[in-house]
């Protein structure tokens, strides 16, 4: 394999891990908090369709950014206050949200599939973008990846450093304790679901406007699915889902790799690639069922009333 | 907000009756706000979904059509969902119910012998169930969460089908479209009447019904895997076995979207196309809610679902709205009764103070595994 | 009452509550409380499960708001809207369930306590010294989950030390220590108190509260039973003033011999897979029919993992099956039904999400066990014999219930626990083993627990009793052992042993070559 390639495989593969990444940050917010939002994949789509309707129309991509975002809270506060309010199944509800968004996305952007839009543009930080290897894959992005950097940053302090951290994480932990210590889970537990919530809407809008800069019904096939399972993979740990999200990145272009190299196999089979990958990781990770209980926060999937 | 929740003593049996009907209702309203939103008549439009379907009596046999696999699928589904199995896959496992049975079928076109048929759906039945199996093995043996691993294999089930009618099983007379040959007259699912697309396969569906109904409610295996899912710990304390239970809920969740898809192509389509299913597999998962988990509240719940892919379709031709307001239907109505539920153990009173205490819900902290 | 008209020379009461009320649906949970707590005053909270105890100290948390009633806090009269209020104004409180974060250290635990300015790193060096100066020695940087529970509860104690405290609220805190362990608490306490600070001491163990405290205030039904000073009562008094009517309620009971050995378990070692487990080594032990067998030890010191084991939930390999017999017969490989048929019942710890489902009727929870008594045939369930079945256990053991429908989450404890005991006394077992059969049950469905196993002993049975409660293993149990770190001392006849005995092998003060059998 040549150096040409191998920067080119380096750079597709962030670019690919990217979605994975934020929506991966989000939900293990999401997670550490005690909540289990399996509506990433809903968030997506409306964060995706939503995203590319206002840049198209509006010509402002950024706006179509932030409005991506919105959509994601938007449907995140549903999710928020059947499962996090109502003390609903936090796995039902998490599907809810996802067949109300498959379906939502779909209705709302039946009249925009197809449609050209002129996306997010790699901009080449010069010289950095020269180095071999990693140089185009770490410099020469569009601005939503570099926005990833940032915002891994972010988590990554908030998480490992911050007091806000240490309150998300004794809230997954010991819901009945934070409340009694006099923290309010219901507000912590919706504000991390909304996080999610930006995050995964985010994820959606570098889908439809710099990824593949269109709309497609279910374009996101599957990765709020994935991600749920990089969260797994990464135990809970920040350093970890980007690790994952790349990884995972590299798994999606391995067809990429094979052409580079001279194999070619069905599109078909190939498409499969992330899934059967999401599986190994999970059979890999799963079958120590005290490593994983371990890192899990202790009150996942659990409703949690005031009171108790 | 002016009304507060507070816990009732025992579980409202009325309200668990009641949630689906007021979930119905309250999707209606939006639904009527979204498409008066939208600029269209509210009436008209509801008019065409869930009326205009039925004028009929060719149109009552189409809903039997829809209502058939996704019957099936949700009869399974809530099996599982009462062993708090989390069964995302019967989309999958049913494509591969009709991709195995469909691979069959384009090898035995020649055979007369009604077995062909037999051979045919039993082929099917087993692809769904391997591919349910699938999700056990990986979870009794590598505790692999079983949300995730359907999930995935939903994907996998979907690209392997695509492969399939791009490949091997693509018609060499077929002027290179991505579908298998017609499958012979013997395999086909016999129809009820010549004009009609409705098969057999409603026969089936009343015999899964029933059985099920026996299963679920009457036999101790059902109590046990009703055990299972509301308290995984009582259950290890009496020796209920979980893994054997969980092979045996997906098994069977598995077997009957496998015969839902073989019916798909042995009846009213007669080959392996890109698009058998219109997502029955995600929708009986709605269904399987709906219907409480109960196999004579899934069936009306199915038939409403089936109405709604049928008005859809509908709606579409006549009125140029897009299909996919089948599905941000079913996602309102699967969010409304959600909320709807909160009624059956808890019940609305008027505020009397500003703050509000709440003693501790009746066993709502169930000590789930973590998504491992 | 104004403060204003005081001598200085007298201090305002520390708290004084006056008509505190508190409504939950169906019960009145404080029903015009009067309490009043003076400085440096170590007061205990008297009364048993139900009397309103965790109400009202939530109440003085915060953590509830009275429906009505007044709080005055030296002298000025306060709404305390939240615990960080409380903390504000010089409250604490230690909860009988520990309210650490056992993923984060002993300074992250303190610092999330203490409100926003606080930082972890910058509190090391005030914890070491706060935690050394009460001679509760701590060390900042631990995770909470390696920690012992005794000192868990020093970072409780000194978590509510950091901040300047008036009043001390400790919710049953001896019943997770040994009684050496409780002991050195006291010493603690007495030297807050004559620092200064009130201390609310709740319990029911009537000897710690006379060692300890100087007055008490006992609650019935949600009501002000009476105050006294523990010192000048009997237990009896004390008794009568929780009980109200403590007539046939403390029975002492005939000690048995027993006859042959129905339950054997040979030096049985396993090791725990969970890191925060506890590992049994090398344990010991016979139950003959006719008696019953003590097992005593504070919780985590190995009896969640010896019950797993004894009820068929952690199975051996067949070849290692002789280390548990039942009449003899191997049994270590079986599975808890296959047990069953040998003869075994089990009442498990946990009431509620282990010996019952809670979201069944109760006639499901009878099934739940009772399948091998006829309910089934040809795999289905004989609807008529199930309800028999229940409303046999109802009427039996007098549960108090609407009917058999009810779910089991809907009766109170006691009535639960009598009837799941009743589920599996009904059964006719030959070996019953019952996990901390009277925890959180009232006295007289205390009572009629203890006269249920008695019953069944007579009746020929071999009985098994895990307990942390030593006042009723004295009372009930034929003999004695005490398991501590996964190791179990050698039983003893309990009419050869004395409590404090016991509490020396709880913590551990046995020589390990005397214990295997």
């Amino acid at each position: 394999m040549d150096i040409d390639l191998l920067t080119n495989v380096f750079y597709a593969m962030v670019r690919t891990g990217t979605p994975l990444l934020l929506v991966a940050l989000g939900e293990m917010v999401c997670e550490k908090s005690g909540v289990l939002n399996l509506g990433q994949e809903g968030m997506m789509l409306f964060g995706a369709v939503i995203g590319f309707m206002v840049a198209f129309s509006t010509g402002h991509l950024w706006l179509g950014v932030l409005l991506a975002m919105l959509a994601g809270i938007l449907l995140s506060l549903l999710f928020a206050l059947v499962a996090v309010h109502l003390n609903a199944n936090q796995v039902a509800c998490g599907l809810a949200l996802t067949i109300f968004g498959v379906g939502l996305s779909s209705f709302v952007g039946a009249s925009w599939v197809g449609k050209p839009l002129e996306g997010f543009s790699p901009i080449a930080i010069p010289l950095l973008s020269q180095i071999p290897g990693i140089g185009k894959m770490l410099f020469a992005q569009d601005a939503l990846v570099y926005l990833s950097f940032v915002l891994f940053a972010l988590v990554a302090w908030i998480v490992l450093r911050s007091r806000i951290g240490l309150i998300i994480q004794a809230v997954g932990e010991n819901p009945n304790a934070a409340s009694a210590m006099g923290l309010s889970v219901l507000r912590v537990r919706t504000l991390a679901v909304m996080f999610g919530g930006a995050m995964a809407g985010l994820a959606g809008g570098y889908l439809s406007l710099a990824y593949t800069p269109m709309w497609a019904e279910n374009m996101t096939a599957g990765r709020g699915w994935i991600a749920l399972a990089l969260v797994v993979f990464a135990s809970w740990r920040v350093f970890r889902v980007l690790l994952g999200a790349y990884l995972f990145g590299l798994a999606s272009i391995l067809h990429l790799v094979a052409q580079g190299i001279g194999v070619t196999l069905p599109a078909n089979l190939m498409a499969m690639l992330p899934y059967v990958a999401t599986i190994v990781v999970l059979v890999l990770l799963s079958r120590d069922t005290i490593r994983t209980r371990l890192y899990a926060p202790v009150s996942l999937g659990q409703p949690w009333k005031a009171g108790h | 907000m002016l009304l507060s929740l507070e816990p009732r003593a025992q579980p409202s049996r009325l309200m668990m009756l009641l949630s689906p009907v007021l979930a119905g209702l309250l999707t209606l309203i939006s639904g009527s706000m979204l498409f008066g939103l939208l600029g269209r008549d509210p009436l008209q439009v509801l008019h065409t979904l869930l009326i205009a379907p039925l004028s009929d009596l060719y149109g009552i046999g189409e809903l039997l059509v829809k209502t058939l696999p996704i019957l099936l699928c949700a009869l399974g589904l809530a099996l599982a969902y009462r062993a708090r199995i989390w069964n995302i896959g019967a989309e999958g496992q049913l494509l591969i119910g009709a991709l195995a049975g469909s691979a069959l079928a384009v090898n035995i076109i020649d055979m007369e012998s009604r077995w062909a048929l037999v051979m045919v759906v039993t082929t099917g039945v087993l692809g769904g169930a391997l591919w349910a199996g699938l999700a056990a093995w990986l979870r009794t043996h590598f505790h692999a969460n079983e949300i995730l691993t359907t999930i995935m294999l939903n994907y996998i089930a979907l690209n392997l089908l695509l492969y399939c009618v791009h490949g091997p099983l693509k018609d060499p007379e077929g002027y290179n479209f991505p579908e298998s040959a017609l499958f012979g007259e013997a395999s086909r699912l016999p129809t009820l009447s010549d004009d009609m697309r409705v098969t057999i396969g409603v026969y089936f569906a009343l015999f899964v019904l029933v059985a099920i109904w026996v299963l679920a409610q009457k036999s101790f295996l059902g109590f046990q895997i009703k055990v299972l899912g509301l308290d995984r710990r009582a259950a290890g304390f009496v020796g209920f076995r979980e893994k054997r239970l969980v092979w045996i809920v997906l098994l069977i969740s598995g077997a009957l979207a496998g015969l839902a898809g073989v019916c798909e192509v042995t009846g009213p389509i007669g080959q392996l196309v890109p698009q058998v299913s219109p997502g029955y597999g995600y929708a009986a998962i709605t269904v399987a809610f709906l219907g409480r988990l109960h196999p004579f509240g899934i069936l009306l719940a199915s038939l409403l679902m089936a109405l709604l892919y049928l008005g859809g379709e509908t709606a579409q031709m006549s009125l140029n709205l897009p299909m996919a307001v089948t599905g941000l239907f079913q996602g309102m109505i699967l969010f409304f009764l959600l909320a709807c539920d909160v009624l059956i153990v808890y019940r609305l009173r008027g505020k009397k103070r500003p703050r509000s205490i709440m003693a501790r819900s009746t066993g709502a902290v169930l000590h789930q595994a973590p998504a491992d | 009452m104004s403060i204003d008209t005081q001598p200085t020379s007298c201090p305002p009461p520390r708290v004084q509550l006056s008509g505190i009320t508190k409504r939950y649906p169906g019960t009145l949970a404080n029903d015009r409380i009067e309490l009043t707590l003076e400085p440096g005053e170590i007061r205990a909270l008297l009364g048993e499960n139900g009397a309103g105890k965790s109400t009202l100290m939530k109440i003085i948390y915060g953590v509830t708001a009275p429906d009505e009633g007044e709080i005055r806090w030296n002298g000025r009269p306060v709404v305390i809207r939240d615990p960080a209020q409380a903390r504000r104004l010089g409250i604490g409180m230690v909860f009988q369930h520990f309210s650490l974060f056992e993923t984060l250290t002993v300074a992250e635990n303190i610092a999330l306590a203490l409100g926003p300015e606080a930082h972890p790193r910058r509190l090391v060096s005030r914890i070491r010294e706060v935690s050394q100066r009460y001679g509760m020695p701590l060390e900042p940087d631990r995770l909470v989950h390696s920690l012992s529970i005794g000192e868990r509860q020093r970072v409780e104690i000194v978590r509510c030390l950091m901040q300047d405290i008036q009043l001390l609220i400790l919710d049953e805190p001896t019943s997770v220590l040994t009684p050496q362990e409780a002991e050195d608490l006291f010493v603690t306490l007495r030297q807050l108190a004559a620092d200064g600070c009130s201390i609310l001491f709740i319990s029911h163990k009537l000897g710690e509260v006379r060692a300890l405290c100087s007055t008490a205030t006992v609650l019935r039904a949600g009501c002000v039973a009476g105050h006294c000073i523990p010192a000048q009562c009997s237990d009896l008094e004390l008794a009568r003033l929780m009980v109200g009517d403590a007539e046939g309620l403390e029975g002492s009971y005939p000690k048995a011999h027993g006859g042959a050995v129905f339950l054997n378990v040979s030096q049985l070692s396993w090791r725990n897979p969970d890191p925060f487990g506890t590992s049994l080594v090398d344990l010991s032990l016979e139950v003959r029919a006719g008696e019953i067998m003590g097992i005593a030890g504070v919780a985590g010191n190995g009896q969640d993992e010896l019950l797993a084991l004894l009820a068929g939930e952690i199975r051996l390999p067949p070849q290692e099956s002789a280390r548990i017999c039942i009449a003899s017969e191997p049994v270590a490989h079986l599975s808890p039904e296959a047990r069953r048929r040998c003869g075994q019942a089990f009442v498990p710890a946990e009431r509620l999400g282990h010996g019952a489902v809670p979201d069944m009727s109760l006639a499901d929870n009878a099934l739940l066990t009772g399948f091998q008594q006829g309910l089934l045939q040809h795999g289905l369930i004989k609807h008529d014999k199930v309800m028999a079945f229940a409303n046999d256990i109802i009427r039996r053991f007098s549960v108090k219930t609407p009917d058999a429908q009810a779910i089991a989450s809907s009766l109170s404890g006691g009535n639960l626990q009598k009837f799941i005991l009743g589920r599996e006394i009904l059964q006719q077992p030959k070996l019953l083993i019952a996990a901390h059969p009277t925890w959180g049950v009232d006295v007289g469905a205390a009572a009629a627990i203890h006269r249920a196993l008695i019953g069944l002993r007579e009746a020929g049975a071999a009985i098994l009793v895990i307990s942390e409660d030593l006042d009723e293993l004295f009372q009930i149990c034929d003999r004695i052992a005490a398991l501590s770190n996964g190791r179990l001392t050698t039983p003893v006849e309990v009419a050869h042993t004395h409590p404090i005995e016991v509490g020396r092998w709880m913590a551990g003060q046995f020589d390990i070559s005397h214990s295997a059998a």
